[in-house]
């Protein structure tokens, strides 16, 4: 144990430096957030993530940004343990049929104000699974009114949970 | 009862096909008798499917390098259940079932599998019955499918007694896409695409099985550069995964330091894999016909790098957990599966090969390149969480070895071969060791071209219900360390 604290300690930090503003996108962050959210949020946002019938590709990639050398809590994002303690619901997967109902439930397990933001191409549109009886189809509300498209890497994830985060328009489930 | 049959003398002096299964029709007679066959130890279940009009069983012996797949007609829909007399069985035919409406007869379980009653069309509101416990001062903790980690949907049902638990069920599907549905009528190069995301921690694995069973069917021969690639892929895929693992389960057992220095190595492999082949997972890489990413001879350097930072982390980690004794105190006698069950229940990969099981694809079944190549099959008997953890990191000292053999054996060349035509309809059928454990794939290619049938089945069938026999006893606080030193997949097998 003592081997790796001094190895730390001889290496320096493995954190990187984050990726630079992407001024479109902050532009579209400011839009959509607003500012009475900005205030209600302060800087930090809680983060419940729910694998909606994913391959597990994004749940790899979301673990990795929380590694050592991404180590995206100190963005003030941290996933949370409960839907009690989140701002944001972070689906993953195509919303196979089998999960809607523990979706909606976490949903509504999540206090005001709350967003949903989709990850992957298939929370989007369900990807390669579009067409599947076994999933929601892409042409649902569930998908429609979900966040832009993000292709999976873990970068690209720091920097869509950074800026990416829309409002829900309404505090009705989108997915019923 | 029917007398048990041999594997051996039913596949006595028929050729294999190119793929290496020997294929025969049999009646409810011989299937019942080779499902006892199962039970009595004779041969191994690989797999158990409907295809069509059948209901098809793949059958292997590695010890005397047999392998089968059979064919039994349906009567309507109806046949003998297997699970009747092989409980491994009982979850396929469950499946089975719910996805084509077969029908068993004698199965010894008729609850649902993977229909939850949500599907449209198939509504209903039945509750699902868990097993009955009883017993005084017992209470039940329900845990999931939407888990407090960033994890796959799957509910655990524990039963406890205080702190120990009596018996966990699982409850299965919530992750089920109709993968093989979406498969069926596709186009080749789509189903390719949607194999390589039935379980995305093993995209490299299951393409591969796919591109090798498609492969078989239209007699289609990857360059030998290609070949090498593909075992290139999944070696880095398995090194990422197994460093993953071995820090998850640190990581449950709270030595968070353990588990930084893995994820870092891990971040390592997959920038490497990123800079050499163009994506973190590989996903899509390994197709029909060979591959679609070459590797540079920069990259080659940079593969080299990483083996032997991969080397000095292993050897690192290794040191520190053994002078741990607190964490091996999590870890040594957790969550045994004795050997009999990893037996009984043909369980691939780490868990079979921590209880004693000596199975792996690469060398029970050889492949190329892994037929010509030299490495050992690791195994340990103690069937315990630091059994599982130090077999990932033998396999790991492996890999290595493996890595550094095919990049030396690299040869310029073709990364992949021109299609042939289609002749006829065909079939083929592919394992491949993944990390976690062998993952059969089966295709059935008609004469337009386009797939028929595919059935892919992940190895996590057949360890999923070995958890629920290793967590019995244990205290609910080590549900965690044991859960992660299986690491099943729930989408593979959610499929």
């Amino acid at each position: 144990m003592r081997s790796f604290l001094l190895d730390a300690l001889r290496k320096g930090t493995a954190t990187i430096a984050p990726p630079g503003p992407d001024a479109a996108a902050l532009g579209e962050a400011a839009q959509a957030l607003g500012e009475r959210a900005r205030q209600r949020l302060g800087r930090s946002l809680a983060i419940r993530e729910i694998d909606a019938g994913s391959c597990n590709g994004c749940e790899l990639e979301i673990h990795a940004i929380s590694n050592p050398l991404y180590d995206v809590e100190r963005f003030g994002l941290k996933f949370v343990a409960s839907p009690r303690h989140a701002d944001v619901l972070l689906v993953t997967g195509p919303v196979t049929w089998n999960m809607r109902e523990a979706l909606l439930r976490t949903y509504n397990a999540t206090p005001e104000p709350k967003w949903v933001v989709a990850l992957g191409d298939c929370a989007i549109n369900c990807g390669v699974f579009a067409g599947s009886p076994a999933s929601i189809a892409a042409s649902s509300p569930v998908h429609r009114r979900w966040s832009d498209r993000s292709p999976i890497s873990c970068r690209s994830t720091c920097t869509c949970l950074a800026v990416r985060r829309r409002r829900s328009r309404s505090s009705r489930p989108c997915w019923r | 009862m029917s007398a048990a049959r041999d594997l051996a003398d039913l596949v006595d002096g028929r050729a294999a096909g190119p793929d290496g299964y020997v294929r025969l029709a049999v009646d409810a007679g011989v299937w019942t008798a080779l499902a006892e066959g199962c039970a009595g130890g004779l041969h191994d279940l690989g797999a158990l499917w409907a295809d069509g009009g059948a209901m098809r069983m793949a059958l292997s012996d590695s010890g005397r390098g047999l392998r089968a797949i059979v064919s039994l007609q349906t009567n309507a829909g109806q046949y003998p259940s297997v699970a009747a007399r092989h409980p491994p069985a009982l979850r396929l035919e469950r499946a089975m079932r719910d996805l084509y409406g077969v029908q068993p007869i004698g199965l010894p379980d008729p609850r649902p599998w993977l229909d939850h009653g949500r599907w449209p069309g198939r509504q209903s509101e039945a509750r699902y019955e868990f097993l009955p416990t009883e017993g005084e001062g017992l209470h039940q903790i329900p845990v999931g499918p939407v888990h407090a980690g960033v994890i796959e949907p799957g509910h655990f049902r524990f039963t406890a007694n205080g702190e120990t638990v009596v018996r966990l069920e699982e409850r299965l599907g919530y992750a089920h896409k109709g993968v093989e549905g979406l498969m069926a009528g596709a186009e080749i190069e789509q189903a390719a695409r949607i194999v390589g995301r039935i379980s995305g921690d093993s995209t490299v694995a299951y393409a591969w099985a796919f591109a090798r069973a498609v492969e078989a069917a239209l007699g289609w021969t990857p360059p030998p550069r290609a070949v090498l690639l593909r075992g290139v892929m999944g070696e880095l895929e398995r090194l990422s995964h197994h460093i993953n693992d071995v820090g998850a389960i640190c990581n449950d057992a709270s030595v968070l330091t353990i588990h930084a220095r893995c994820t870092l190595q891990r971040e390592d492999a997959l920038a490497v894999a990123n800079a050499c082949f163009g994506h973190r997972l590989m996903m899509d890489r390994v197709v029909p016909g060979g591959v679609a990413a070459d590797l540079s001879g920069e990259g080659i350097g940079k593969i080299r790098g990483l083996l032997a930072r991969f080397e000095a982390t292993r050897a690192e980690i290794l040191r520190v957990y053994d002078s741990m004794p607190s964490l091996q105190d999590r870890t040594v006698t957790t969550g045994i599966v004795s050997a009999k069950l990893a037996r009984q229940y043909a369980t691939g990969g780490f868990v079979g090969r921590a209880s004693g099981r000596a199975f792996d694809a690469r060398k029970s079944f050889a492949y190329a390149p892994y037929d010509r190549l030299d490495f050992d099959l690791k195994v340990r008997t103690a069937g315990d969480v630091d059994a599982r953890l130090l077999v990932r990191m033998d396999e790991i000292g492996e890999s290595l070895r493996i890595l550094s053999q095919l990049l030396g054996r690299l040869v310029p060349g073709e990364i992949r071969a021109a299609r042939p035509a289609v002749a006829a309809a065909d079939e083929g059928a592919a394992l491949v060791e993944a990390f976690r454990g062998d993952v059969f794939v089966s295709v059935r290619v008609g004469k337009d071209g386009r797939l028929a049938g595919v059935h892919a089945r992940d190895a996590s069938w057949f360890q999923w219900p070995l958890l629920e026999a290793a967590i019995e006893g244990n205290i609910v606080a080590d549900f965690p360390l044991c859960n992660k030193s299986f690491n099943c997949s729930y989408s593979g097998h959610d499929l």
